[in-house]
């Protein structure tokens, strides 16, 4: 059987840099996994890999057994991967409603031509996008936002947004980039909620990227430490809390919890 | 209407006229409007020569008042006589019918509703143009602007980028329209007598305006296709070469007359025509922009990296708003070249290109009613300062230099307009745009 996703051993150049280097991973279905490192580490750059953001310099990517190598991103996406962004990367200009529809864009069953002259088909997919995205907005209890355009909200809307529409691509692979960077420790505790309760419910595999000690070694089964590109260690929360590599690759930095 | 109903709004005085007016439906002041109208044709005439004047007004008496200043207070008089007090007394006075009607054309079907407001605003402006070929030709003008500006803010507003093509696009859409009509039903010097019977014209000549779009559309691909690649300043570049390889081109082409021009266009657009293919790119267009497909332009256009992530395939986004945007200025340009019945290539060059840029970015960016009102405006306010000769090219930039510096995004910018809002029974306080 093989894994929901499989990665072996990427590498990727930025020019002369190198950003990560000999990187196998395993997820299976329904896993939570964890990806820490120190800043510039190149964790985000694995995300960027996986998603078809960059295209790595060697090695082999496959989810459900398709090579996503030279995939584009919005094929990779429709394929079951949802990601969030490190800097929130929503639509300045669109509703939270519209988000989370515009998610939807692969699973859309009209054609142009429906939508130009307003047929009914258009109707009754945009009347079934638009039952499904307030299906996510309920689920963030974010519904009562929806027509809010997202640069209005607080932080912590917007984050749970990001999130709401990551979900609307119905994911078997949710890649969550620092999903509680900037809150305040309540915001934190819910958002921690939030992840278990989606996991829970849809049970998608979540690939985790954090710098808050406490969120992965409450969320995650297994942990990845990567350091310049390499990973250190990996193995459960207990093993990692002890890990000599993985304290020395912080050392200097203070753990926020 | 909306942007004389938006100024009086921000005007004190005027808010307490506003506030016992807001009862008013679409439906009433449609109605007033054309009473209106009628009031003109029938006694325009007389009251203009009584209060001093040559003859009516073309447009609304402004060209008057910069002709002779001396005749200003009977201009205004003429325009609050005719055309203000009517339609606000008639709008307030069939309040509670106009409502009632609105709301049982709603609950029939919106499409009757829509189409009985299309009616009665076509109404209106036929009565208005039929004093004066000018103000039919000044109707259709603006009708083709309105079209060209849309299809701009769909590539410029929507998709976010910055493109100078459109004059290419409007070039392309006259001449293979007009080749096509002389070429099939008209006896010409060049092309040899008609192909085709040219009683058959009229019905074929839709087939020729979306054969111009179409030409239109292969042309935008020749620009998307190296400038869609990367994002920034390209496709800005890339489309304003296109625009005079397209002005050479015709200029040297002698079979179509090169720089002289092209003429022979049958007389097939008459109002009606142009209104109702204004409908139809206004219709097609306000559908495109409010679905998922036509939304995911704006994503790409706030981030296209997020986009791409969220399954929005957006090189397939933005070439298809691309080459549908230019299909529709192709289709203007092709009814441009019919209502004059003679183009040239001097036409389609940076002029055109800032009047229509001035047009979109004026009437608001990402909004289908901001490019209504931006188009009407200028197309207005061009033939108001026509009197005013070279001067005018020094006011219309400076226009444009203010609303840049006070109100950068346009007078209507990011509004999502509902039609079957704007056509809803205002009992209540609420109030369309």
């Amino acid at each position: 059987m093989m894994p929901l996703l499989q990665v072996d051993s990427m590498t990727h150049y930025f020019g002369g840099l190198r950003a990560v280097y000999d990187f196998d991973l395993e997820i299976e279905k329904g896993e939570m996994r964890g990806l820490i490192g120190p800043n510039g580490a190149g964790k985000s750059t694995i995300f960027n890999l996986i998603t078809g953001m960059y295209k790595p310099t060697e090695g082999q990517i496959r989810f459900k057994n398709v090579d996503l190598v030279g995939r584009r991103p919005y094929d990779i996406a429709g394929l079951g991967i949802g990601r969030t962004f490190q800097n929130l990367r929503l639509w300045r200009h669109i509703t939270v409603l519209d988000h989370v529809r515009l998610a939807r864009y692969a699973k859309i069953n009209y054609r142009l031509v429906d939508a130009f002259f307003g047929t009914g088909r258009w109707r009754r997919g945009e009347q079934e996008i638009t039952d499904k995205a307030y299906s996510f907005l309920e689920m963030m209890g974010i519904e009562r936002f929806a027509d809010e355009i997202v640069t209005n909200l607080p932080y912590g809307v917007q984050r749970k947004v990001e999130l709401a529409r990551a979900m609307a691509v119905e994911p078997e692979l949710l890649l969550l980039d620092e999903p509680t960077a900037g809150m305040n420790p309540e915001e934190m505790v819910e958002m921690m909620a939030v992840i278990r309760e989606i996991h829970d419910e849809f049970g998608p595999a979540i690939y985790l990227i954090e710098h808050r000690m406490r969120v992965v070694m409450d969320l995650c089964d297994y942990i990845q430490t990567l350091n310049f590109g390499e990973v250190i260690a990996e193995g459960t929360p207990d093993e990692i809390r002890g890990n000599p590599a993985v304290i020395e690759a912080y050392l200097g930095e203070e753990e926020e919890d | 209407m909306a942007p004389i109903l938006k100024a009086i709004k921000n005007n004190s005085f005027f808010q307490r006229v506003g506030e016992h007016l807001s009862g008013v439906p679409l439906l009433g002041w449609l109605l007033g409007a054309l009473t209106a109208v009628s009031l003109e044709l029938m006694i325009g005439g007389l009251l203009a020569r009584t209060l001093g004047m040559f003859g009516v007004p073309a447009l609304f008496g402004f060209r008057i008042m910069l002709k002779t200043p001396a005749l200003i207070p009977s201009a205004l008089v003429y325009v609050v006589v005719i055309y203000v007090l009517p339609t606000v007394v008639v709008a307030r006075v069939t309040e509670a019918w106009t409502n009632k009607i609105a709301g049982t054309l709603l609950g029939l079907s919106p499409i009757v509703a829509l189409v009985l407001h299309l009616a009665l605003l076509y109404g209106t402006l036929h009565l208005w143009g039929s004093v004066n070929d000018y103000r039919v030709l000044v109707l259709r003008m603006t009708f083709i602007a309105v079209m060209t500006t849309l299809s701009l803010n769909v590539i410029n507003g929507y998709l976010g980028e910055f493109s100078c093509s459109h004059p290419g696009f409007l070039a392309l859409g006259a001449y293979v329209t007009s080749i096509l009509t002389v070429l099939f039903f008209v006896d010409d010097d060049v092309f040899g007598s008609a192909l085709l019977p040219p009683a058959l014209g009229p019905f074929l000549f839709p087939v020729a305006l979306v054969a111009g779009g179409l030409s239109a559309s292969v042309g935008a691909l020749a620009v998307a296709i190296p400038s869609f690649r990367t994002r920034g300043d390209y496709l800005a570049i890339i489309s304003l070469a296109f625009t005079f390889i397209v002005k050479s081109l015709i200029e040297n082409l002698e079979i179509i007359g090169g720089p002289r021009g092209f003429m022979n266009q049958p007389q097939w657009v008459p109002l009606p025509v142009v209104f109702v293919a204004m409908v139809i790119c206004v219709a097609i267009i306000y559908n495109f922009v409010r679905s998922t497909l036509g939304k995911a332009t704006c994503a790409v256009r706030d981030d296209e990296t997020a986009a791409g992530h969220l399954t929005i395939d957006t090189r397939r986004t933005k070439i298809v708003a691309f080459l549908f945007a230019a299909f529709w200025a192709g289709v203007a340009g092709g009814l441009f070249a019919h209502v004059l019945g003679y183009v040239n290539p001097g036409t389609f060059g940076l002029l055109k290109l800032s009047e229509v840029l001035a047009m979109v970015y004026l009437g608001g960016l990402n909004s289908v009613v901001g490019s209504i009102v931006g188009a009407v405006g200028i197309e207005l306010l061009r033939e108001i300062l026509r009197p005013l000769e070279i001067v005018r090219w020094i006011i219309l930039p400076v226009i444009i230099i203010l609303f840049m510096m006070f109100r950068p995004t346009g007078l209507i910018a990011f509004t999502e307009f509902d039609v079957v809002d704007a056509l809803r029974p205002h009992r209540v306080e609420e109030r369309g745009e």
